[in-house]
């Protein structure tokens, strides 16, 4: 298997509080791996560091040539328009030309000169995810993505990103609170538990993976069980 | 039930009524304030000589000059204390301290180093202005989301290009703030440096009519320099509201 990502005994320390301990963390190539933990569980820090965003003394053996993260906020330049904003940092010669594609495969075709002011939140989301995209990542990180999305606006991104991964197969880490994000997205589901994965399961179901599925509900009633919630919180965290 | 819009008209008319009236029955003496139909005469004929016009030219040139000055200094200083540790450890505590003096109070130092021509007047109009551009855009550098500078970094941005895309044009808004705030005391520093020795400019049509006890000159030009601030206000507004559409209608 080639492989995206590969993370050796990574440990980071914030003063006296150890987040993240000897963790190892392997990516294959186009593999879609979602990340759960209990918050404070050290998800965001582990994401930073592979963003590049925070950089501990750490045995990376192998990162991706091109990373792109899409935060939990679109974090788009408010001065700059969509397009603009897809094509920043773009080094190609036809950066505008591919960030209008980009924008149409996320949606958004016809609001390319949109202030990102006059977007909606699932809107601002959207061109958020078609610049991540347009970089062409080997590894896209997308941290909680679409909690502060509705609920139906969610389930709409759920199924734009399952589309633009088989689409385009970056191998992507998504970290999410939301266990059923996780198992109706990821081939392959890990835990943060003490500061390095605790528990992963593979989910080899097809996709689009549908709510009523049993032996996904297994999966899912088993995962919140790891994450000390139990079955009646379960089934109100719809 | 809220008053129609023409009723904030009415108070200020009844004033204006009443001026008349004490001035009419002589009980106001024109030594102490001409009435308000004596200053709409003046008014005309100043502008029909042309006095007014040659003087408030002259006065929006200092302003001109002096601002400018202030605008490229307050500038250059914030955006090296802004992007630069350094910078900040050496520019900013004078600056600082600069700025709690009050600088009106430079205008003798301003006539002793720069006799009593143009310069102790544009000197003044510039350093007035100089601390809100300063200190607003400083702030505005420093005051950057961070979020969306970490957003640049995983987009690949270089340091220049973050200041580009991402930190001078967050810092604008904070910029545009300074500069309306510095015209504003730029007119105000003109005001002052003007009463003192100007042999040409507004300044100097207030100085003469005071010799001549001519209130109705000192008023029209006290309207003019009024005039004169509210429109380059609305000048910067207008820049506003061009370089910052992309700011939600508030």
């Amino acid at each position: 298997m080639t492989v995206a990502l590969d993370i050796r005994g990574l440990t980071r320390r914030f003063g006296e509080r150890t987040v993240l301990e000897e963790l190892d963390l392997t990516i294959g190539a186009g593999e879609f791996v979602a990340l759960l933990g209990r918050s404070g569980s050290g998800k965001s820090t582990l994401l930073r560091v592979l963003a590049g965003l925070d950089r501990p003394a750490a045995a990376i053996s192998h990162l991706p040539r091109q990373t792109a993260v899409v935060f939990q906020e679109p974090r788009l330049m408010p001065w700059k328009t969509a397009q603009q904003n897809v094509a920043l940092g773009l080094r190609r010669p036809d950066a505008t030309e591919a960030a209008r594609v980009a924008l149409a495969e996320v949606g958004l075709q016809g609001r390319e000169g949109a202030w990102p002011a006059t977007l909606s939140g699932g809107e601002a989301q959207r061109a958020a995810l078609a610049r991540a995209l347009v970089r062409q990542p080997e590894l896209l990180l997308l941290d909680e993505p679409f909690a502060a999305l509705d609920a139906l606006t969610r389930l709409r991104m759920h199924a734009l990103v399952a589309d633009l991964w088989r689409r385009h197969r970056p191998a992507i880490l998504l970290v999410t609170h939301d266990v059923w994000e996780a198992v109706s997205l990821a081939g392959r589901v890990l835990v943060l538990e003490e500061g390095r994965i605790g528990h992963q399961v593979t989910i080899e179901a097809s996709y689009p993976r549908r709510r009523g599925d049993p032996a996904l509900a297994d999966i899912e009633a088993a995962l919140l069980a790891r994450l000390g919630v139990g079955q009646k919180a379960a089934s109100a965290s719809g | 039930m809220t008053p129609p819009a023409w009723a904030r008209l009415a108070s200020p008319l009844l004033l204006l009524l009443g001026w008349q009236l004490l001035s009419s029955t002589g009980l106001l003496p024109e030594r102490i304030l001409a009435s308000p139909a004596r200053i709409a005469a003046t008014a005309w004929s100043l502008t029909r000589s042309g006095d007014l016009l040659a003087g408030l030219w002259v006065s929006f040139l200092r302003v001109a000059a002096g601002f400018s000055l202030a605008l490229v200094a307050g500038v250059v200083l914030a955006v090296l204390a802004g992007l630069f540790r350094w910078a900040e450890t050496v520019l900013d505590p004078p600056l600082q301290m600069l700025k709690a003096m009050p600088f009106l109070g430079l205008l003798p130092l301003f006539i002793l180093w720069f006799g009593i021509g143009e310069a102790p007047k544009v000197g003044l109009v510039a350093i007035g202005a100089l601390f809100p551009i300063y200190l607003t855009l400083h702030g505005g550098i420093r005051g950057v989301d961070a979020r969306l500078i970490e957003a640049g970094r995983t987009l690949g941005l270089s340091w220049l290009e973050q200041v580009r895309h991402v930190v001078l044009p967050g810092a604008l808004p904070s910029l545009l703030v300074g500069i309306r705030y510095g015209l504003s005391i730029a007119w105000l520093s003109l005001v002052v440096a003007e009463q003192i020795n100007a042999s040409s400019g507004l300044g100097a049509l207030i100085t003469q009519a005071r010799d001549f006890l001519q209130t109705d000159v000192i008023v029209v030009c006290l309207l003019v320099y009024a005039a004169m601030g509210l429109a380059t206000d609305a000048l910067v507004r207008a820049i506003e509201a061009r370089a910052l559409r992309w700011r939600p209608a508030a």
